[in-house]
């Protein structure tokens, strides 16, 4: 009984000093907080529709209207089409998985700055920012799901067991989004130009991905190995091939997971790091 | 009872650079690095420098709190109060030293932390408890206190951006106080909000404070702190001045940190930007030669001067000051335009340079310790500046009426009465 006690004051104990160099990453504290977790994604997706006349439509309006868009611009200008490529299809399956990806990023990398106002006064783990701002995307996600999943429907494409391939899939491209957004949403305490690359960022990361086009066409073994260094392009090609069939996503598929985990694990150890001055910095 | 929060040798340096400019962009981090070595160059030709690039907003501080102790912190702005709260509330970290706390720390630094103006007053409630720290069941639990004690059951689901700012605050602090956390800090949150809203809330902390929790409380006002903590210790430029029992921590505090006895200078750093237009240049307390003095006689007349610039012309301007004693008792508050026909005449005032002046008759105020505060406002538009302790100040009353008796006299005022004494039997 009085060991019980004891144990549940040493607990308790908190000791709060300088940490010099690179810390702990203290995952029990991020468990201790998991209801606020929950709370900020909430908060998220409740506040982004919120009076706005057509609401959560939004979520499904933007992709059918991108798809439209590249269907137009490079399925039938650039006669993407050709060779029996079903193009509205492929293209609103590499926007399925760059969608979330993109808007995680925006998102994510203006998380903290955004959030100054809870950082400069409530203590709790930072990294509950970036990763909450993050997972609200799998709402408008799951929306766009519907409406690629309607299109393969509409098309006839036949449903296949490969299909299950999308939920790991998934899990790593808020993975990837969640690590090139730890690194710029701290990076953006200390240098707001961040916010500034950020869009220009996007844009030339989409065009290095295979999202209007299919990634059999980028052929050479320097391409190809660039390429498997860019995460998005593996997983988006294996987006394609979970739905739509075809070649699935070759070896340097693992060079892509490989660069994600490298990424991820040096965010997170450099946003522990820079964590403790945000409150001195923001 | 063992110490909960023992603060040991804690400092804390800021870069002054990162106090002025909030951040640094890429192109200054990179003319900065490439100048730093001329500047180190120059740092060892004059070492004084040095201390010019950091600043200590904490300097050895060390202190134990024990369990259920009700503690207060009080400063002047700057004095690196709020620091502390940082510190202990886990915002930021110590430059050196460490402190140990045995508990769950509830920290209170602002009502209504992360409340969404989009959300409605119960989604806030959900949002700001589990900021707070609180668990959902825990909110689940108090919902019903939380509301009946915000009063605004009628607009629970309502948007919090079509309350007002007292139904705002009044939400916001509903939810603070059903915060139970082992170790309660709260800085300077009741100063908000309007005189019957702050009963409550100070009523409310003062429930708090006996149910036996430990609590860190920073306030300026000091009848707050007089009432709710036992000891407290003072804080003078990142130091710690002096930890004693309330009630003389307060007298030190008020009597202390005046560098210029009997006039009060505003530095630009200490103007909130809001006040703009007006802009309080000083406040002088003036014997009967017209010098500035921190003691008066009470037998003699004095005056009571505020300097102050107007950047653009105001409408119904009012300027005055509050007469207060130690323990936060008003004795009387006076604005220049008071008079009906002066207001007509100077309520309005151009842009450009101001004295405000006010004669104190003599035989008015009793011996003692009095505070002045200012306030420049116009009535129903706007209050543009408050400083409820401008300015201290002592009153002698050697040869008022009754010093033949060299004892106290009840009361705040000293006045000289005419009396008759007739035999009438």
């Amino acid at each position: 009984m009085i060991q019980e006690n004891n144990s549940k004051i040493d607990q308790d104990v908190i000791t709060i000093r300088s940490m010099r160099g690179w810390s702990a990453l203290n995952l029990r504290d991020l468990w201790n907080y998991r209801e606020l977790l929950y709370f900020m994604i909430w908060r998220d997706i409740k506040v982004r529709y919120k009076q706005a006349i057509l609401g959560i439509a939004w979520a499904i309006l933007l992709p059918v209207v991108n798809i439209v868009i590249f269907t137009f611009v490079f399925g039938i200008l650039l006669k993407q089409n050709q060779g029996g490529v079903n193009y509205p299809l492929l293209s609103a399956v590499g926007l399925l998985p760059w969608g979330l990806f993109a808007g995680a990023l925006q998102r994510c990398s203006h998380s903290l700055v955004g959030n100054t106002n809870l950082i400069t006064k409530v203590y709790f783990p930072r990294l509950i920012i970036p990763v909450a701002s993050v997972l609200s995307g799998l709402v408008d996600f799951g929306i766009s799901c519907l409406v690629v999943f309607g299109m393969v429907l509409y098309f006839r494409v036949p449903l296949s067991w490969n299909m299950l391939w999308l939920l790991p899939l998934t899990l790593l491209v808020v993975l990837t989004s969640l690590a090139v957004g730890l690194w710029l949403s701290a990076l953006n305490v200390q240098y707001r130009d961040v916010s500034h690359i950020v869009p220009f960022l996007v844009t030339t990361w989409m065009y290095a991905s295979p999202v209007a086009y299919s990634a059999s066409l980028v052929t050479g073994r320097v391409l190809r190995i660039i390429y498997g260094l860019n995460p998005m392009a593996g997983v988006i090609q294996g987006f394609r091939w979970a739905i739509m069939g075809g070649d699935p996503p070759g070896e340097l598929f693992m060079v892509s997971i490989i660069m994600v985990l490298v990424i991820f694990v040096s965010g997170l150890f450099y946003f522990r790091r820079m964590e403790r001055t945000f409150a001195d910095t923001i | 009872m063992s110490a909960v929060i023992r603060v040991d040798q804690v400092s804390k340096r800021f870069r002054i650079g990162l106090v002025h400019q909030r951040y640094q962009t890429l192109t200054e981090k990179i003319s900065d690095t490439l100048s730093a070595p001329l500047r180190t160059f120059r740092r060892i030709q004059t070492p004084k420098t040095d201390a010019d690039d950091t600043i200590w907003a904490l300097r050895d501080i060390s202190f134990d709190v024990p369990e259920g102790q009700v503690l207060g912190i009080i400063g002047r702005n700057g004095a690196g109060k709020s620091t502390l709260l940082k510190i202990l509330a886990r915002i930021t970290e110590p430059t050196e030293g460490s402190i140990t706390i045995r508990g769950r720390v509830g920290a209170l630094l602002e009502v209504g932390t992360g409340f969404h103006p989009e959300l409605t007053g119960r989604e806030n409630i959900y949002l700001n408890g589990a900021i707070l720290g609180m668990k959902r069941v825990e909110i689940e639990r108090k919902f019903d206190e939380i509301i009946a004690f915000s009063e605004i059951e009628k607009f629970i689901d309502t948007p919090v951006k079509r309350y007002s700012s007292g139904m705002y605050l009044r939400l916001a602090f509903a939810v603070a106080a059903h915060l139970e956390p082992e170790i309660l800090v709260v800085d300077e949150v009741l100063a908000v909000g309007d005189a019957d809203f702050q009963k409550k809330c100070l009523g409310k902390m003062g429930d708090v404070a006996q149910q036996g929790r430990t609590v860190l409380f920073v306030s300026h006002n000091m009848s707050a702190i007089l009432r709710l903590t036992q000891e407290s210790i003072v804080l003078e430029k990142g130091r710690m001045a002096l930890r004693a029992p309330s009630a003389q921590a307060v007298d030190y505090y008020l009597s202390a940190g005046n560098p210029k006895a009997g006039e009060r200078i505003w530095e630009d750093n200490e103007i909130p930007s809001d006040a703009t237009p007006f802009r309080p240049i000083s406040l002088r307390l003036l014997d009967k030669k017209g010098k500035v003095a921190d003691t008066v006689r009470s037998t003699e007349p004095c005056s009571i001067e505020i300097e102050y610039s107007l950047s653009a012309a105001l409408v119904g301007l009012r300027i005055g000051f509050y007469l207060s004693t130690t323990r936060g008792e008003y004795v009387f508050s006076s604005f220049d335009t008071d008079d009906a026909r002066m207001y007509e005449e100077t309520g309005s005032r151009s842009a450009g340079i101001y004295v405000s002046r006010c004669r104190i008759p003599a035989d008015l105020l009793n011996t003692g310790y009095f505070i002045l505060g200012i306030n420049a406002s116009s009535y129903r538009i706007r209050r543009y500046f408050q400083d409820e302790q401008a300015l201290t100040f002592t009153v002698n009353t050697d040869g008022a009426p009754g010093s033949q008796w060299a004892e106290p006299r009840f009361g705040l005022v000293r006045p000289r009465f005419h009396w008759t004494i007739d035999k009438v039997g």
